[in-house]
């Protein structure tokens, strides 16, 4: 009797596990089917015929994705230079300097985020509508800008925080000037801290639907809202497609934060 | 007070508090000093306004000649080794090494040169491609020298170097640095709490305490001359007895107390007044023999205390005594042993005594 009690204390567990997995992987599942399914229809289980017609419709000339990819790469570019061009010298000075305020400047950059994105977003499009920005990739930019300053700042502070003024001073002794440590000492050192906020900031533009949406559409297209045009118009063949191309940079992405970013980074996001 | 490296009434403050407060110290060319004293006395603080991270509010630095006073680090020429190293972790131990020598554009062969002569030097020859992460405590420390030494510093400045170091290690370290110093002529500027560490390796050793210079003199001035009763504690005479003196030409009469016999010593050239005093003396320079009565007249070869025994142990070496002379207690050391509750009569010998006046 013992016995059984003990043999059966598994089943709650693997129950549990299961679920777990099928809610992990099973959206990602019907996502991998639905790129490959050529016919699928109710009351079918899976698909009836598999293939590629739709990932060569997709990528074809005619086909949306590729300009749609490339929008969305070139934004997402440009955003991670804007970003991490303000970030590096904010963050160094908000680490290293004696600044007043700094805590509420480091907060300052979280009111982007605290509000509702909707609102924000149609001020936005009308403030940029007048100044001609709307459906530029300047206006996109600078709307993905505001959203990625945040993490690009909070995380190069962090990252300037976690060196040790000594190694600047050696540096120092050694003869170097000041700008010079900066380039040798400090910035090497920075590097994988910057290099994951610049990752960061590089998803989530390449994400971002909202605000692409009210200053970008219809004259910019990026990849979520081609997206969002196939997830509505029923195809959920060219949406799972698109969907995928998006999981690359994220995997991607937590590659890098497990390899580069260090305990004493993370530690000091946001002091 | 013409030296190579020339401090003059140097004043250092952070916020309200006065770190430094009017430092004068000169520096000969080739010379070793030691800045010695407990921690918070300021002796980092000198050392980095020295180097440039702090800047004096009064007072300038010069060096031959020149004043560096408001002048950047790293136009000072100097190289400073850090309590921490400071190695760069992205940077070999060539790399580190060399980069001084990147900085003034030495060629590409010689700055070889130079870098595999600094790790002949200091025995680095087979990890010149390690980064700093994969090196032990004592080859870190060698790395740090040898980046400061690469560059031929005019100035060569050590924040405690050696007290991340095992004690053995530490031990031999003390004598690789001097020796190195010595043969390369440098100047070089020490800081330390270690009483010994200054002792063995300084040619002259500056004390200070509370942001001021206590004293400074050769290690055998500062050891057997201490001018306050400040040093006399630092270096180690820790023994204190209240006494009280009375100068008369040469001699200093000690009148006789609870604790201690009537004595007439030597007065040398030891400033000092009548009155109350207070007697310091380390614990193994006394004689210990079991109590005598006491003889008519002054003991003329120094101060007798009487106490009784009330601890003993071996540390080796000599027995070490606690003995206690009314409510005040002494250490002393002795070779024969003493039991627990024996009488005893200290002599501490003319030379050995240091007497201030009491506060």
């Amino acid at each position: 009797m013992k016995t059984t009690m003990i043999d059966l204390k598994w089943i709650p567990r693997a129950l549990g596990l299961g679920l777990l997995a099928f809610a992990i992987f099973g959206p990602l599942t019907n996502l991998v089917l639905w790129a490959v399914a050529e016919k699928w229809y109710f009351p079918h289980a899976l698909p009836l015929q598999y293939g590629f017609s739709y990932w060569v419709s997709v990528f074809s000339p005619r086909g949306n994705a590729t300009t749609s990819l490339t929008m969305s790469v070139l934004i997402a570019c440009l955003t991670v230079i804007f970003s991490i061009g303000l970030a590096v010298p904010a963050g160094y000075a908000l680490a290293r300097l004696k600044l007043p305020f700094r805590g509420a400047i480091l907060l300052v950059l979280l009111i982007p985020q605290a509000f509702p994105n909707l609102p924000v977003y149609v001020n936005i499009a009308r403030l940029f509508y007048q100044l001609g920005l709307n459906g530029t990739v300047v206006g996109v930019v600078l709307v993905h800008v505001t959203h990625g300053l945040v993490y690009a700042v909070w995380i190069a502070t962090a990252a300037f925080s976690a060196i040790d003024r000594e190694l600047e001073e050696a540096a120092r002794s050694m003869g170097a000037s000041a700008f010079k440590t900066f380039c040798d000492v400090t910035l090497p050192i920075a590097a994988p801290g910057l290099l994951a906020s610049a990752i960061f900031v590089f998803l989530e533009s390449l994400d971002e639907f909202t605000g692409t949406y009210f200053v970008g559409a219809p004259d910019i297209s990026t990849l979520p809202l081609l997206l969002y045009t196939a997830g509505s118009g029923g195809n959920y063949q060219i949406a799972s497609i698109t969907a995928l191309i998006l999981l690359v940079p994220s995997i991607a992405f937590m590659i890098v934060i497990e390899r580069f970013l260090k305990a004493d980074v993370l530690s000091k996001v946001g002091r | 007070m013409e030296g190579y490296l020339n401090i003059s009434h140097t004043r250092v403050r952070y916020g309200e508090n006065e770190i430094l407060k009017g430092i004068d110290l000169s520096v000969r060319k080739g010379e070793f000093v030691a800045l010695l004293g407990s921690s918070g006395c300021g002796k980092t603080t000198l050392l980095r306004t020295v180097a440039g991270f702090n800047t004096p509010t009064e007072g300038t630095i010069s060096i031959g000649g020149r004043d560096v006073t408001r002048q950047p680090p790293d136009k000072r020429g100097m190289a400073l080794v850090f309590q921490s190293y400071a190695l760069w972790p992205h940077m070999t131990v060539d790399q580190n090494i060399g980069y001084g020598l990147k900085l003034r554009r030495v060629e590409r062969e010689a700055a070889r040169q130079r870098i595999d002569e600094m790790k002949a030097l200091l025995g680095l020859q087979a990890l010149g491609h390690r980064k700093p992460a994969e090196l032990s405590g004592g080859q870190r420390q060698r790395v740090a020298l040898g980046r400061a030494l690469a560059i031929n510093p005019d100035i060569l400045l050590l924040d405690e170097p050696l007290s991340n170091l095992d004690a053995r290690i530490r031990l031999t370290v003390r004598h690789e640095i001097s020796a190195l110093q010595r043969r390369l002529g440098i100047t070089a500027v020490h800081v330390t709490h270690d009483r010994e560490e200054a002792m063995v390796m300084a040619d002259r050793i500056v004390i200070m305490n509370g942001g001021e210079i206590a004293q400074a003199g050769t290690p055998q001035e500062v050891y057997n001359q201490p001018n306050s009763d400040f040093v006399a504690a630092f270096m180690g005479a820790e023994n204190i007895v209240e006494i009280d003196i009375e100068v008369s030409g040469s001699s200093i009469g000690i009148s006789e107390g609870r604790n201690n016999r009537k004595a007439v010593i030597d007065r040398g050239d030891r400033p000092l007044v009548s009155g109350p005093a207070i007697a310091r003396f380390r614990s193994e320079t006394v004689r210990m023999t079991a109590a005598a009565d006491a003889a008519s007249g002054a003991h003329r070869d120094g101060l007798v205390l009487t106490g009784q025994v009330a601890q003993v142990s071996y540390p080796g070496g000599l027995w070490r005594h606690v003995v206690h002379l009314g409510d005040t207690s002494l250490i002393v050391d002795a070779a024969a042993r003493f039991e627990e509750g024996a009488s005893v009569d200290i002599t501490v010998p003319d030379t050995a005594l240091y007497i201030f006046p009491r506060p």
